[in-house]
């Protein structure tokens, strides 16, 4: 795997008020990397994700995406330099079929999104990507069925389809099997495992196996902070990690502050 | 499996004519004819249509609620008057002016859209539209206050067309404009930038999360509808005359968006019909009833949102169960 660092954090804070939300987070992701971040609930995860997109404001702190320094852009703006990012919760496009939903994805990732005088089936090179993603996500039969009516496996995997389709350098994946019932499990994650290999992938997860069949990189992330780093390996051995995910309060506040002392 | 010129075609279908849509325009184009003496009320149907078929275009196509589009209709009839009034009486060009104008207003207005909830947006809206009510109101020396602009010469359409009294040149007038800014709005709602419009309305975060600049959008569309209700307005000055508070009116704004919901929204026709619906309605109606018509389309309101449009207008399915 290159060893060529695609995105970047560099002590990144947020502060809500007196909270530390995030606090001091160092990242680095490699290109082509299947990166996981793990961490108990309100560690933290959500916000870090929100200040990778944009959505919220470092309090402190940079995050370069190929050498760029994006930690003042716009989420849309990032969204054209490739970051980015999936839902938990699906956010679709409900009276569009995933058909129009992609073909109006591609538009707006090849520059198009502001063209008003020609129809959106005017290009080829866009129903021709557009069928791509609809293929490689299983949702050709439901191509032309409004997305609301779609099944709630199906419409997991528009939501993935969505953000393949802005062609990311960087993909977050927040939870995407989050949800999903047995038997449309196995299509999903098959199309997680075949995410093109150069895009790099920064997965959010609970599912621990999913997360350590998926990832060959994990961060653990605790009250804000990040806990240690390693190879999937490292972390199932990993001492303070164990503590945090199997342990009390007071032995994951010990391991906190051994830490922040460290 | 579709090939992806199959599913060009399949993009394509909902951008195409259907053999019922030249039928209503050639029907529509030749009403004035058939029936001279309605041309009036199709000239009048014709201008809140356009009107209604701008506020479509934020509200049904973008999902913005506004309560105040009287705004740019009054702010577009008061434009065309005084052009007409103090630089020159050719209406195409006192047309084009008013335009120009309301879409700068519409560009300018658009900032108080940008943010903020349905509930805000209504309130904003029709903020403005009450403060230029006032402002027309107050400022007589320019716009008459209460009396309004009356008694306009407006000079022949394209140097040949005098509007008469029959309203039969008016109506081709504004139907002509009707027809234009139809065909514009339907290559706009079937671009990509129509559906980035639509992205917007479905889902303003995931909108934002494939990369489509919100705001520019909103401003965008914002200006174009604040630009063909100038039109209507403008069309209403030109055709009548005259122009008064009521072109911005309180009741204007919640007139034209009943109109709205009547025809249905996020549908260019939906606008249409839902000024034919309510115009014959009122016209009907006040002649049964001057002084209660208003109860009547209440009532009607009541049913249609009861009922349900669709099966409103399939009354063979009255009988089954929803």
């Amino acid at each position: 795997m290159s060893q060529e660092i695609v995105l970047s954090c560099r002590g990144l804070v947020k502060k809500f008020g007196g909270i530390t939300a995030t606090n001091n987070v160092t990242l680095d992701v490699r290109r082509g990397a299947r990166h996981a971040l793990i961490g108990p609930n309100g560690a933290g995860k959500t916000t870090l994700i929100n200040l990778l997109t944009g959505v919220l404001e470092p309090t402190a702190g940079t995050i370069t995406l190929e050498g760029e320094d994006i930690s003042r852009l716009a989420p849309h703006q990032r969204v054209r330099r490739g970051m980015v990012r999936t839902f938990q919760i699906n956010q679709l496009f409900a009276s569009m079929t995933p058909l129009e939903t992609l073909a109006l994805v591609v538009s707006q990732q090849r520059g198009l999104g502001a063209r008003w005088w020609k129809s959106i089936a005017s290009e080829p090179a866009v129903a021709e990507r557009a069928q791509q993603l609809l293929e490689q996500f299983h949702l050709a039969e439901v191509a032309t069925q409004k997305t609301e009516h779609l099944a709630y496996g199906k419409r997991r995997l528009l939501e993935i389809a969505i953000a393949l389709a802005c062609e990311p350098r960087v993909l977050l994946l927040d939870e995407p099997v989050a949800g999903v019932p047995a038997g449309e499990r196995e299509e999903l994650l098959q199309t997680v495992a075949a995410l093109p290999a150069d895009v790099s992938v920064l997965l959010i997860e609970h599912d621990m196996d999913l997360v350590f069949s998926f990832a060959d990189r994990m961060t653990v992330l605790v009250n804000g902070t990040v806990l240690t780093e390693g190879t999937p390996d490292e972390i199932e051995h990993n001492e303070d990690v164990k503590a945090v995910y199997l342990g009390h309060g007071d032995e994951i506040n010990e391991a906190v502050q051994a830490v922040e002392a460290r | 499996m579709s090939t992806p010129a199959e599913l060009q075609s399949i993009l394509l279908r909902n951008a195409r004519w259907r053999p019922w849509e030249f039928a209503v325009w050639a029907l529509a184009f030749a009403l004035p004819l058939v029936t001279p003496s309605h041309a009036l009320m199709i000239n009048e149907i014709a201008i809140v249509a356009l009107f209604a078929m701008s506020l479509d275009l934020i509200l049904g196509y973008t999902g913005i609620v506004s309560l105040g589009h009287a705004a740019f209709f009054g702010f577009g009839a008061y434009a065309a008057a005084l052009f007409a009034k103090h630089v020159m009486p050719e209406p195409t060009v006192g047309l084009l002016v008013a335009i120009g104008l309301s879409a700068v207003l519409g560009a300018i207005a658009s900032v108080t859209i940008l943010r903020g909830t349905d509930l805000t947006r209504l309130m904003v809206t029709l903020g403005l539209a009450l403060i230029l009510l006032e402002l027309a109101n107050k400022l007589d020396w320019l716009t008459g206050g209460t009396d309004g602009i009356q008694g306009l010469t407006i000079a022949p359409v394209l140097g040949r067309f005098e509007f008469g009294l029959d309203g039969q040149v008016a109506s081709y007038f504004t139907m002509t404009l009707l027809l234009v800014f139809f065909l514009i709005a339907r290559v706009i709602v079937n671009s990509p930038f129509g559906a980035t419009l639509k992205a917007i309305r479905d889902n303003k975060l995931r909108a934002m999360a494939i990369g489509v600049p919100v705001h520019a959008r909103l401003i965008a569309i914002y200006t174009v509808a604040a630009g063909i209700a100038g039109a209507a307005g403008a069309a209403f000055t030109l055709t009548s005359g005259y122009v008064s508070l009521e072109a911005l009116s309180f009741d204007r704004s919640a007139d034209v968006m009943l109109m709205v919901v009547i025809g249905g929204i996020g549908w260019l026709y939906g606008g249409i019909l839902g000024a034919v619906v309510f115009k014959v309605i009122q016209d009907v109606l006040s002649q049964i009833t001057p002084q209660y018509w208003m109860f009547w389309i209440g009532l009607f309101l009541v049913v249609l949102v009861l009922v349900g449009r669709d099966r409103l207008l399939r009354p063979w399915t009255w009988g089954r169960k929803a």
